[in-house]
């Protein structure tokens, strides 16, 4: 069990970050996309390999117009 | 100043239909540089609260901007949402990305939300925003400060949304802040400069650039921040919320100019009394 973006996702722990942006059906070479896993920042190079801890808080996020 | 301003001409003046009244010459020879980047226009643009991107487009065109800020939230997980199209616009305007901390509350949520600025938009440029009121979205000037201390040290370029307080501008200066953006009034509010005499003493107090940030309604309010000496102003209310967004946008870029025109020539000082500017000699004793 994981939390992304908020939401409880029963399957998720145990996988990487670039298999839950698949599932997602975000593209891993993305643009403008930014992943925090548990309060930390995944940077793009680590997202193959990342495995996502049973429980964490896993946060996608992107540009959104703003002041 | 040691540059001299540069006059608006006849020939400057738009088209019939075109509301644009705005020298460009003046801009390429006045450029603006903020920690090693040149800047043709002080103008800067938030891209919220545009009621539709073809509109940001147009009004990013109108403002003659180089670099807008962008939020970062949630990905909009449902399959039908559209995506990556606010970056797909803004690099096709070819405008430069500021990323910025809004809605944050507390230092290590900016710090955070930076850094995933940073790994998103492939900048480590930010405006730095922690907010300590809901209802006034005034800065908190502690967090402001703990988290600008610690993105300069991770070698973030940072420009800090803070208050029109001088002292606290200049102890964001100390920690290695490449510019201080105070506020004129609260975000949205468009009241204007609601302090002058602080936005000039930040002006004095500072060796970095003034960004007037917040607080701007119209035209006017950005001529002003120029006129007392800012570097460049930062709208998004005022233009996005403006009945005409892309004519503001216009608007808004031919202030800047015409405030940054007026520093330059030196204005006259204010008097109680009149005095003429006829000559009293020569006058008929009728």
């Amino acid at each position: 069990m994981i939390y992304l973006n908020g939401n409880r996702h029963d399957d998720g722990a145990g996988q990487t970050v670039a298999a839950v942006l698949q599932l997602l059906g975000l593209p891993t070479d993305a643009r403008g996309v930014a992943v925090a896993v548990a309060g930390e920042v995944v940077p793009k190079a680590g997202w193959a390999t990342f495995e996502i801890p049973e429980g964490a808080r896993v946060e996608v996020l992107t540009a959104m117009q703003g002041g | 100043m040691s540059n001299s301003p540069t006059q608006l001409s006849a020939e400057s003046h738009g088209q019939p239909g075109e509301p644009m009244l705005v020298d460009e010459s003046a801009s390429q020879t006045d450029p603006l540089t903020i920690a090693g980047r040149t800047l043709h226009s002080r103008l800067l643009l938030g891209t919220g609260g545009f009621p539709s991107l073809a509109l940001l487009a147009e009004a990013i065109r109108a403002s003659g901007t180089e670099l807008v800020t962008v939020a970062l939230r949630r990905v909009d997980l449902s399959p039908t949402h559209p995506r990556g199209s606010l970056i797909d616009v803004l690099e096709q305007e070819g405008v430069e990305l500021l990323p910025n901390t809004a809605g944050c509350y507390t230092a290590r949520d900016a710090v955070l939300t930076a850094k995933l600025a940073r790994e998103a938009f492939s900048t480590d440029w930010v405006k730095l925003e922690v907010i300590g009121d809901e209802d006034t979205l005034l800065p908190d000037a502690p967090e402001l400060l703990k988290a600008a201390e610690q993105l300069v040290d991770d070698g973030f370029v940072v420009l800090p949304y803070t208050t029109d307080d001088p002292v606290l501008a200049r102890r964001l200066v100390d920690v290695g802040c490449a510019a201080v953006m105070p506020l004129g009034a609260p975000i949205g509010s468009g009241m204007g400069i609601r302090n002058p005499y602080n936005i000039a003493l930040i002006r004095e107090a500072v060796q970095v650039p003034v960004v007037l940030d917040a607080g701007v309604g119209t035209a006017s309010d950005a001529a002003q921040a120029m006129e007392l000496g800012c570097d460049a102003v930062m709208v998004a209310s005022a233009v996005s919320r403006a009945q005409d967004p892309v004519a503001m946008a216009a608007a808004m870029r031919a202030a800047v100019q015409a405030g940054r025109l007026a520093r330059a020539a030196g204005r006259i000082p204010r008097r109680t009394y009149a005095t003429a500017s006829t000559p009293e000699e020569g006058l008929a004793e009728l």
